[in-house]
């Protein structure tokens, strides 16, 4: 769809054939993307080099509609499909931005052990609470008591704290911000690009369709005010005390920063002593 | 040319060497952990890159993620994880992504016999994954086909962008024999139909002769790879039954319209059999000293080993039953080839000799059988 002398100015970035996008209205993901690309913006990585990598998910569909080689895989095998394609060709700066779900459930064991090995990617983990894709079933972030469908009673499960998970598995770079906090999304995506190693940034973004509806934010508007009012910044904290409750405090901010060979350096070293 | 000593799986991941692969992920388990091992040793030689993932669902996802960033890719498994591994390779079908999977089948279902040997993964190598595809399949019966039939799996895969299996059991795996080492020029290579086009005008899945041109990730293209149904640009037509059927037909006619192009039989002793013994992998040795037997007692007896598996040769067969009376299937499941060889010659031909695994066949056994059919038992 285009429209005569309109040009957004991250058409460059976008399948533009591809727009409109799949999403409801109040959906976070659009944020998230917006956020996404103009951090990309402001880095020199060559477009040509980028690699988006999405698993399966409302989140998984932004590989999608951006124009760089992306491959929308399999549910929760974003990572090691990743893997494969970082460590085949290492000149690509690899991206994986998907869902809760995706990265934390179905695919948690993959992410724990990229981040153990310190695999060269970058991970964006859209976190909406629930599955969204498939209508709003309880995820492994779902606050303590939310409505979920297959929740409908309220949620007995204990959510995951994802920062803490990544922290905890070895990530260099932690990162976390709700949808509302655009600037600072970016920024630390930014970071998060330009870092060397497996770096990962969380952004919780609203899902009215699906979870706000049952949990007292029908609209995307609700949400990004209960995040402005819960939402404190915090950087530094051990990821550890940044647990979200519901009706508690988001804390957010930039968590984790810290240097450690990757493991493409270290295969790279293994290489070289064949090859001298 | 040089000669060596190497167990199955070991020829296999030298074939895999010498055809070019430079990137293998795999999960250690019996009877296939030396090919991961072997790989792991020989991978940083040839700068190329091993990797043990968390499990057999990360390293089939690892090595199609490998092969779109350009590189021949591998894994290695058995059973349990051959299970593991099936979504990913509907992935790989899907999205026509050149890679080889080797399964050394052992007893199962299950944990069933870890170091014993089965051929039961046949129907799975076909059918495991959801929906409607092709694979190919090869089946090795001496280390010495390990070598050239890993080189050949990575040629079938480049040529037709699918994922190819090499269906090798753990007596084969395990056993060591002589195997020729070509030099490197004496090795046939296919490579990958690159694009051919400029970005602009270039169609990631558009396909003249079946097969589309690949490129893969940093060659400036620009590609979408989806596993959800796609249209020739690679975007999601996921509700287009006219789409799907364009696709599908063709994920499965690159295969079946080449099947004679794919097909590798070996006959022996068939130009005069009436009896024809329909045996591959370590079964079709047990067949030969019995067909050898049988024929000195005056029995006519030949043997239709099968080199590739799928796509399953049913010209082939609808041919050959014209002058064979008896087909006996020799194999160590409870009845899956068998179940090809009755589509293509009828029910009444057909004789199952099977074993549930864990131990081949006898030569006894079989030259029982063929005497047995011969009589009209
Ligand atoms: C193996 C497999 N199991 C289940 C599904 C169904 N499924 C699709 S998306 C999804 C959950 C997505 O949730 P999340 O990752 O949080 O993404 P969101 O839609 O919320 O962005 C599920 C369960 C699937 N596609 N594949
Ligand atoms: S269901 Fe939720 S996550 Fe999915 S598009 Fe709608 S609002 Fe967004
Ligand atoms: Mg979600």
């Amino acid at each position: 769809m285009e429209i005569e002398g309109e040009h957004h100015p991250l058409d460059e970035y976008l399948r533009a054939d591809r727009i409109p996008h799949i999403w409801c209205p109040g959906c976070g993901l659009g944020t998230v993307l917006n956020g996404f690309l103009h951090a990309l913006e402001e880095t020199d990585i060559d477009l040509k080099n980028l690699a988006i990598v999405s698993g399966i998910g409302c989140t998984g569909r932004i590989a999608g509609y951006i124009n760089v080689d992306s491959y929308h895989t399999t549910h929760g095998r974003a990572i090691p499909f990743a893997t494969g394609l970082k460590l085949a060709n290492p000149k690509l700066k690899v991206v994986v931005i998907s869902g809760d779900g995706d990265l934390f459930a179905i695919g948690g064991n993959h992410f724990i052990h990229a981040a153990r090995r310190n695999i060269d990617m970058t991970v964006i983990c859209v976190n909406n609470y629930n599955y969204g894709m498939t209508g709003g079933q309880l995820g492994p972030t779902t606050p303590l008591e939310s409505k979920t469908t297959t929740t409908p009673y309220g949620n007995i499960e204990h959510p995951f704290n994802l920062c803490h998970v990544a922290h905890a598995s070895g990530a260099v770079y932690v990162a976390r911000w709700t949808a509302l906090h655009a600037r600072r999304m970016k920024d630390s995506i930014k970071e998060a690009l330009n870092k060397k190693g497996f770096s990962f940034v969380e952004i919780i973004a609203s899902c009215p369709t699906t979870y706000g509806r049952r949990n007292k934010m029908p609209t995307g508007l609700d949400t990004m005010k209960y995040y402005k009012e819960k939402s404190v910044i915090k950087h530094g904290i051990e990821p550890e005390k940044a647990d979200i409750e519901i009706g508690g405090e988001i804390i957010v901010g930039k968590f984790v920063d810290i240097e450690k060979p990757t493991f493409n350096e270290e295969v790279e070293k293994l290489i070289r002593r064949f090859h001298k | 040319m040089r000669i060596e000593f190497y167990n199955g799986n070991v020829a296999s991941a030298e074939g895999a060497i010498h055809a070019g692969c430079k990137f293998f992920a795999g999960y250690p388990i019996t009877p296939s952990t030396e090919i991961a091992e072997h790989m792991a040793l020989r991978l940083p030689q040839v700068g190329g890159v091993f990797i043990q993932m968390e499990d057999e669902l990360a390293s089939m996802a690892a090595i199609l993620g490998a092969s779109w960033g350009g590189v021949k890719s591998m894994t290695a498994t058995s059973g349990p994880g051959f299970s593991l591994m099936m979504e990913n390779i509907g992935l790989g079908a899907m999205t026509e992504t050149p890679c080889v999977i080797v399964n050394v089948q052992r007893g199962g279902p299950s944990t069933g016999m870890p170091t014993l040997v089965g051929q039961a993964d046949v129907m799975q190598a076909r059918w495991g994954s959801h929906g409607d595809y092709e694979i190919i399949a090869l089946s090795p019966s001496s280390p010495q086909e390990c070598f050239d039939m890993t080189i050949r799996a990575f040629n079938l895969a480049e040529e037709y962008r699918v994922p190819v299996i090499i269906l090798m059991d753990e007596s084969v795996a395990h056993m060591s024999e002589k195997v020729m080492i070509p030099d490197e020029k004496d090795i046939k290579l296919v490579e990958r139909k690159k694009a051919s086009v400029p970005p602009s005008e270039y169609l990631p899945y558009k396909a003249d002769d079946f097969v589309p041109e690949m490129a893969c990730a940093g060659e400036g293209y620009n590609v979408h790879v989806t596993g959800l149904t796609h249209d020739e640009k690679g975007y999601p037509q996921a509700t287009s039954p006219e789409v799907q059927e364009k696709l599908v037909r063709r994920l499965c006619d690159k295969i079946r319209e080449n099947e004679e192009k794919i097909r590798d039989i070996e006959e022996i002793e068939m130009e005069d059999a009436k009896i024809a013994l329909v045996s591959f992998g370590i079964s079709a040795r047990s067949c030969k000293s019995a067909m050898k037997k049988a024929r000195k007692d005056g029995y006519k007896v030949g043997i239709i080993r099968l080199k590739t598996i799928w796509p399953f040769p049913e010209k082939y067969f609808e041919e050959i039953s014209e002058k064979v009376k008896k087909f006996i299937v020799v194999e160590i499941n409870y009845g899956q080839i068998k179940l090809e060889v009755e589509r293509m010659v009828g029910r009444k031909k057909v004789v199952l000799l099977p074993k549930m695994g864990g131990d081949i066949h006898k030569p006894e056994e079989i030259y029982g059988k063929i005497k047995e059919v011969h009589n009209g038992n």
